[in-house]
């Protein structure tokens, strides 16, 4: 560990805040109807999409209603998707695909379709080896978008829920997304995508290079419109690389500099929703206790994170490697880590893309060292409340926060309420099912292929077996199921002998596993999240009491955090002892 | 239920057209215009031939030829790394160094395998110490423990550019041995080409090697 580790890991918390405090307020006049500084730039574009899409955005929704336009335009999505991804070579008139690659296999292509609309972007394909160019930006980064506004419109509709008074319109979805595409996307994308060109990230629509190196030796340079799917896969949690080795390729991510920037753009939505709540509801300090709520557990993570893998791992010390400070080496386990990112900058990011739902990684989670791998498990194992993904992590820590509510009432004995709205049967079989649906699918996905012959032919045995081909295999339905979409890299659902895909096939149980897994957990619990909200709509509001328990306190706090431990050990801690705490546990090798 | 259809169907198409055809044409259009060497790679040419990107890492080494013929396996030339070059980091991808299909090696923590790896990259850094006579060029030898992390472990890319001071450091004595060059010089060229912390604090110094190598070309000559 060296203090600059430890300084990069302190300001990057503070930094975060200090963003996220104004964007949040930003989007609570965005939501509410608020003027902004954006309304002259976008108003025209917003009502013209209005009108071209056909919808009046002064219509407000029933939950229903609501959940019937966003599952529609999910699968109109979808199905163009899986068009796209298709008929690749039928696209090669724009002159977009100068590699001339071939669609992958159906299954792949199923898988990665539901992934990308489901904003898991699980990637069993290679980003430089199978996608032309107009597949990643007509077809992935369309989804990056719009996945990444489903996720924001759906936690809005919850807030509007908890917090509405009288009626049972949640808003309107259409005029949701298009704002939040405009009016929140947009400014932050395009800034963001420019600010990665000048730092080293590419953005072109040139045939890879071929160079002849100083020794004869020829390299050829995969080459893209990298930077702008870049943007929008941080800013929108997302995290489908447009190369294999996503975050870690020089292109995605040249610098330490654009390394800090990249972890602060995957948190600083989630960041500013809370903030946001906070003062939708009226009453910014439930906004506070939410996020402080996260930052420990977030801050909880990295510190064990970082100090586990500056250590190092089994397997360099049985090679007699030193692994700790020397003059001009940081030390660690460096195994599959860039050198400019070094410990702290790849540990940090570990934890800022698996606390959120975003599946980028800088390095191979799959070489951190079994407490430092055991993180992102725990993160994913605490169902992507800490942050999570851009709205699903509002929308998940509210149903937390109700669940808090109904156990501290029963504590004390009085009827549970929030926010002045009384929490009954209805609201918590709701909210239960909402939040058990994702381990249920991770955990028989998981059972499924492990016990399964055709599970198991996703485990390359050469190079991993016993405890470590279990976390493989469990991280993949666990992040799918949490639509993450980071892994385990060596667990595989794509056999791909040769750059262009010819010859390639897919590990068809893997995919359709996965695809199902995803699909699952990802509108499962929005429906559920939406059904509460429509519950809580128009609620009576009784005024505030003596024996009201407080929900914006440090001692709520505790308990929201006990909670969200709680349910997340009972889940999981059985199938996460089969798997990273016993390889952090010995240094044994096998 | 129509009606949503009806919208769908027209927001899919509008919205693939606004953001996945008309944002990254824009994006590429400013880039090509403010900042064309970045947005093509960083192209680094000598004598007119492009030899690399300044930050895609390459393999410094040659081909090994028997009986007059380039050795294959797989495909791919078998190659040995080339004294008179800094080499950069162990990479997991096939042939090492691809940049066309970048690879993690997902080496895990407890495993024989790694450890097998590992033991691999710290013996063919010893044995590129060595002189021809079998002498060390490292002052006393090199051993696995005095090894920097990043010379022994597999970047994360497989075409990471840098390599730490530390790892540079210890090239410097073979580099100046073969080359002909003062110990100092070296150094003062590591110095050159080490980019420190983002922004003072972010990350961990590196060299970059492609540069180094081809600023050590101009100063004694290449092949």
């Amino acid at each position: 560990m060296t203090f600059f580790g430890w300084l990069t890991i302190f300001l990057f918390v503070g930094l975060l805040t200090l963003f996220a405090i104004p964007l949040g307020r930003y989007m609570a006049a965005v939501y509410t109807g608020g003027h902004t500084i954006f309304d002259r730039f976008f108003g025209v574009p917003e009502r013209l999409l209005y009108r071209v899409l056909r919808v009046d955005p002064t219509k407000g929704q029933d939950w229903k209603a609501y959940a019937k336009s966003l599952i529609i335009f999910s699968l109109a999505g979808w199905l163009l998707l899986y068009f796209i991804l298709r008929t690749q070579t039928l696209w090669d008139f724009t002159g977009l695909n100068p590699q001339h690659f071939h669609s992958g296999p159906w299954n792949v292509t199923f898988n990665t379709t539901s992934s990308f609309m489901t904003n898991t972007n699980w990637q069993y394909y290679g980003g430089e080896t199978t996608m032309s160019y107009f597949s990643q930006m007509a077809g992935l980064t369309v989804q990056n978008w719009l996945s990444a506004g489903i996720g924001i419109v759906v936690a809005v509709a919850l807030v509007r829920g908890i917090v509405s008074r009288s009626g049972t319109s949640l808003g309107n979805f259409w005029q949701d997304l298009i704002r939040t595409i405009l009016y929140v996307l947009m400014p932050l994308t395009v800034v963001y995508a420019l600010v990665l060109v000048f730092q080293g990230s590419i953005q072109n629509f040139a045939s890879y290079l071929t160079v002849h190196g100083i020794t004869g030796l020829s390299q050829t340079i995969g080459m893209g419109p990298v930077a702008s799917q870049e943007a929008i896969k941080l800013l929108g949690t997302n995290g489908g690389g447009f190369f294999n080795t996503n975050s870690a390729h020089p292109f995605e991510n040249p610098t330490a500099f654009t390394n800090f920037l990249e972890m602060l753009s995957v948190l600083i939505i989630p960041a500013a929703l809370v903030f946001m709540y906070g003062r939708m509801s009226g009453n910014r300090r439930q906004g506070y206790a939410i996020y402080s709520t996260m930052m420990i557990m977030f801050l909880g993570a990295v510190i064990v994170c970082y100090i586990a893998e500056a250590h190092g791992s089994p397997a360099q010390h049985a090679a007699g490697l030193h692994t700790g400070a020397i003059a001009g080496s940081a030390g660690g386990n460096l195994e599959g880590k860039e050198q400019r990112f070094g410990i702290a900058g790849s540990s940090l990011y570990d934890v800022v893309t698996t606390v959120t739902s975003c599946g980028a990684v800088n390095s191979a989670i799959e070489s951190f060292t079994g407490i430092g791998g055991a993180v992102p498990f725990a993160n994913l194992s605490a169902s992507e409340v800490i942050f999570g993904g851009v709205g699903t992590g509002l929308y998940s820590i509210l149903l937390y926060v109700l669940l808090a509510v109904f156990i501290g009432g029963l504590m004390v004995g009085r009827t549970p309420e929030y926010l002045g709205k009384k929490i009954e049967a209805r609201e918590i079989k709701l909210v239960s099912l909402g939040i058990l649906i994702t381990p249920l699918a991770a955990l028989f996905c998981t059972a499924l292929a492990t016990a399964s012959k055709a599970g198991r032919a996703s485990i390359d045995t050469a190079i991993a077996h016993g405890p470590q081909a279990f976390s493989e295999t469990f991280y993949a339905y666990l992040s799918q199921a949490n639509n993450n979409g980071s892994a385990f890299a060596g667990y595989t659902g794509f056999i791909q002998p040769n750059a262009g895909s010819l010859g390639s096939h897919g590990v068809t149980f893997a995919d359709l596993l996965g695809g199902f897994d995803m699909t699952f957990a990802r509108y499962a619990p929005i429906l559920f999240a939406l059904a509460v909200a429509g519950a809580l709509a128009g609620k009576r509001v009784s005024p505030a009491g003596l024996g009201t328990m407080r929900t914006d306190n440090p001692t709520f706090v505790v308990l929201l955090i006990g909670v969200i431990i709680l349910v997340g050990a009972l889940t999981f801690f059985p199938a996460l002892l089969l798997g990273p705490i016993v390889q952090g546990l010995t240094g044994h090798l096998y | 239920m129509k009606r949503d259809i009806i919208t769908s169907a027209i927001g899919i198409l509008v919205l693939t057209l606004l953001l996945g055809i008309g944002y990254p044409l824009v994006i590429t259009g400013v880039s090509q215009v403010a900042f064309p060497g970045n947005a093509n790679g960083q192209k680094v040419y000598v004598d007119g031939k492009l030899v690399g990107s300044k930050i895609i890492g390459q393999a410094f080494a040659d081909p090994v030829v028997k009986n007059g013929k380039v050795q294959m396996s797989d495909g791919n030339p078998v190659t040995t790394p080339d004294p008179r070059y800094f080499q950069t980091r162990p990479s997991g991808t096939t042939p090492a160094d691809n940049a066309a299909g970048t690879a993690f090696a997902n080496y895990g923590p407890n495993s024989v395998v790694t450890e097998q790896a590992i033991a691999a990259n710290i013996q063919a850094y010893i044995a590129l110490d060595k002189a021809p006579g079998g002498t060390p060029y490292y002052p006393g030898g090199l051993t696995a423990a005095k090894i920097p992390v990043d010379a022994a472990d597999t970047s994360a890319s497989g075409i990471d550019p840098d390599i730490s001071i530390a790892n540079a450091d210890i090239q410097a004595y073979r580099i100046a041995a073969v080359r002909h060059l003062s110990l100092s010089t070296v150094h003062r060229m590591i110095a050159t080409y080490t980019a420190g912390r983002g922004l003072g604090f972010s990350g961990e110094p590196g060299v970059d090697v492609l540069e180094l190598n081809l600023a050590l070309n101009r100063l004694s000559g290449g092949r």
